[in-house]
């Protein structure tokens, strides 16, 4: 579904991300670890088609299509979802109208018509209790005046909406509490399908209780140190990442 | 990212002018030019009364001695008042036995504008006085509106129809001493509409005057005069729009509002003239006094203009809140692309006690264009109790454009309570990937953002104009950010 060849890029000069390969197939969650600072939000923004940082070098083959390529926009039509750190506020419009806009554009690009205002609430409805979310929030504007949990839960309910096949969840579960983020993660778990995939950062093992991923993969310094099974991820939490930067730190001298 | 907001900035306005079409209508001009001979002229062909063509001749020796205002945030070429024509009317074809029919090219040009003329086509409940150059083709449903005792025609009509009260009201609110442009009106207006609705009635349809420029090198002048006499309501709707021409053309109007004891007015305003090429060539010059008196007890005016046209706009819609417990409210988005210009804003000035007014302004500026918000609020000493609220907000679209707020206080009244609050923000990028990253296209999401600001202020408007206004916003800033 998504192959990473070799990525580097920099931001407002500065090296980020320094020759990651990562290869996704369809089905399949991949946790994506790492301290701060190590690369992992860089990565996630440039799959998601934001222009802030600069592409030296690699491809990102995306359903065979050059991913690089293709506008934000696009890429989210093409069934890519990124769960942001931090959700942006849009004052003044609407949840509803927000989704709308969303649903019949990725309808549109489908060849598909739009979907009535009956039909449309009833998708709404659905998928709102689906990630069990306050139904007022379709009246509120988009983000505006949210807790930090209802942001991170917004963000599934749009996904929720939208299907995606690929779906990147930047840090969803900083600064939930614990029920928050059994909802999150169930939410993510229902709306699992055997063709569909997901990347999962997080900083903690606690999310990969509730999203069992297929591998973790922990990013150092703009680069992919280790990759291993679900087991790693309960490595980490135990020992932190002291080892896995000495290690790194020695790989590199090697070099 | 620079260089992909360049692209989208030097991109401004792929956005059409919908309306900037010329029809091809057989037109009667006077020759370019003004005089006390020209304004003559123009009284007679409209076979006026001598007390009205005495009214002109003072507005005009009055205007004579002015100077134009120079005090706006505005950048207004040199007007050769010599070289405009102040009088042009589409010919009346041969009649065909029925008075009422109305030109079949004329009938096209406001069909193709969106406002059929015939009422068997009517839009869901409103009137219409269609206003062609100088003068008014057709006021629909006319008889109808009788039936309840409103009249509702054009000014022309009324004049011959009921002088006493034009006679009372015009100029009462807008003397012709007011100001230059108001002076100008006053001397050489050739039509507008006429409406009063007479005490204890609520209007059953909403009236709406529609001005269209057609004829190059014409100025259109023209005045509406509004009566709502006791406890009376009406719902009044004003659009406007002109044909795309390199030169500039000159709109100077005055509306007056008189609304008596428990009356409540509300005017809306779709103002979407012909704002000028992207380099900032043609376009209208509007320059307009409009004007509301809250003559009586617990009376209401309120003002509601979405401002997306015109090279230069300068138009103050303001409220004197005479009587006792009367309310004024100005609810406004001014939007300027490309090189306009607009300093617009309202006057609130409180004599009675407990007076309230309420100011929601809401400026977007794109591409190179000046948008300013002008207002006063003006407590007078016998004012006691009144309150104001006041909230200006600005919203930048790119790096080239500015937004200025220009807010006046006069208190003179120490029970007074007057608020003001002020915004500036951009259209963050960051906003507009969240949408693109949900599937939205950068133009829709500008037009969702700036949508979701004006709310506000849309929402005052009766529902079909408010979406075209909808529309109209996402028009006039297509291509504009990055």
């Amino acid at each position: 579904m998504l192959t990473i060849n070799n990525l580097k890029a920099a931001i407002n000069g500065k090296v980020i991300l320094k020759g990651i390969s990562l290869e996704v197939k369809a089905g399949e969650i991949h946790a994506l670890m790492g301290p701060n600072g190590s690369g992992k939000s860089t990565l996630a923004a440039i799959l998601a088609g934001r222009e802030f940082a600069e592409v030296l070098e690699g491809t990102v083959t995306y359903m065979g299509k050059n991913l690089l390529e293709m506008p934000a926009e696009e890429r989210s039509r093409e069934g890519i979802f990124l769960g942001f750190q931090y959700p942006i506020e849009i004052p003044g419009v609407s949840m509803v109208n927000f989704m709308k806009s969303a649903v019949n554009e990725h309808r549109k690009y489908k060849g598909l018509e739009p979907l009535s205002a009956s039909d449309f609430l009833k998708l709404m409805r659905e998928k709102k209790e689906l990630v069990e979310i306050d139904s007022k929030l379709a009246n509120r504007s988009v983000n505006e005046g949210f807790s930090g949990g209802e942001k991170k839960k917004n963000e599934i309910f749009q996904m929720a909406m939208l299907e995606p096949k690929l779906a990147i969840l930047d840090e969803t579960d900083s600064g939930l509490d614990i029920d928050a983020l059994r909802i999150v993660a169930n939410g993510v778990n229902k709306l699992r399908r055997p063709d569909t995939s997901a990347i999962v950062i997080t900083h903690y093992q606690r999310l990969l209780d509730y999203i069992i991923p297929d591998v973790v993969h922990v990013l150092y310094d703009g680069r992919i140190v280790k990759t291993a099974g679900r087991e790693l991820a309960i490595e980490l939490e135990e020992k932190g990442y002291d080892w896995i930067k000495r290690d790194a730190e020695k790989n590199n001298s090697d070099e | 990212m620079e260089k992909e907001q360049n692209r989208i900035l030097n991109d401004v306005t792929s956005g059409e002018y919908k309306y900037g079409f010329y029809s091809d209508i057989e037109t009667e001009k006077i020759p370019k030019g003004l005089s006390e001979d020209v304004i003559r002229l123009i009284s007679a062909k409209k076979e006026e009364p001598e007390w009205l063509l005495e009214f002109r001749l003072k507005a005009f020796r009055y205007w004579q001695t002015m100077k134009m205002p120079l005090w706006a945030n505005l950048k207004i070429p040199e007007i050769d008042y010599q070289d405009i024509i102040y009088y042009a009317a589409p010919k009346p074809k041969k009649i065909t036995g029925n008075i009422e029919e109305i030109d079949p090219d004329l009938k096209k040009t406001f069909d193709k504008l969106g406002i059929p003329l015939d009422e068997q086509q009517h839009l869901a409940g409103i009137a219409v006085d269609a206003i062609m150059d100088s003068v008014s083709v057709k006021t629909t449903f006319r008889e109808t509106l009788a039936e309840s005792g409103i009249i509702f025609c054009s000014f022309s009509d009324a004049v011959k129809e009921y002088p006493d009260l034009v006679r009372r009201y015009m100029g009462s609110v807008v003397p012709y001493t007011d100001n230059f442009f108001a002076a100008l009106n006053s001397a050489v207006f050739s039509d507008g509409s006429f409406c009063y609705i007479p005490k204890g009635v609520r209007c059953p349809m909403e009236l709406s005057t529609y001005f269209r420029i057609n004829a190059a090198n014409t100025g259109q002048f023209e005045r509406t005069l509004l009566i709502a006499d006791e406890e009376s309501y009406v719902s009044y709707l004003e659009g406007c729009t002109a044909p795309m021409r390199d030169e500039n053309q000159l709109h100077a109007a005055i509306v007056e509002i008189i609304a008596e004891n428990h009356a409540e007015v509300k005017y809306s305003t779709v103002q979407n003239w012909y704002p000028g090429d992207k380099e900032g060539k043609g376009g209208i010059f509007n320059f307009v006094t409009k004007r509301g008196l809250c003559r009586g007890e617990n009376s209401k005016i309120s003002w509601t203009q979405v401002e997306t046209g015109s090279a230069i706009t300068w138009k103050y819609p303001s409220c004197i809140l005479q009587g006792d417990n009367s309310t004024g409210e100005f609810y406004s988005v001014a939007v300027t692309n490309n090189h306009q210009q607009a300093d617009t804003g309202t006057k609130m000035v409180h004599i009675g006690k407990n007076t309230k007014s309420t100011i929601v302004s809401k400026g977007i500026s794109a591409g190179f264009s000046q948008n300013s918000y002008r207002g006063l609020v003006k407590v007078l000493k016998k004012a006691s109790g009144a309150r104001n609220f006041s909230q200006c907000d600005s919203l930048l679209l790119g790096d080239k454009c500015g937004a200025h707020t220009f807010p006046y206080l006069e208190v003179d009244n120490h029970t007074a309570i007057v608020e003001h609050e002020a915004t500036t923000s951009k259209i963050g990028e960051d906003q507009i990937f969240y949408c693109n990253q949900r599937g939205i296209s950068t133009e829709d999401a500008i037009g969702l953002i700036v949508n979701g600001y004006a709310k506000e202020v849309i929402n005052k408007l009766p529902m079909e104009f408010a979406v075209e206004a909808q529309k109209l916003l996402q028009i006039s800033l297509e291509g504009s950010v990055g």
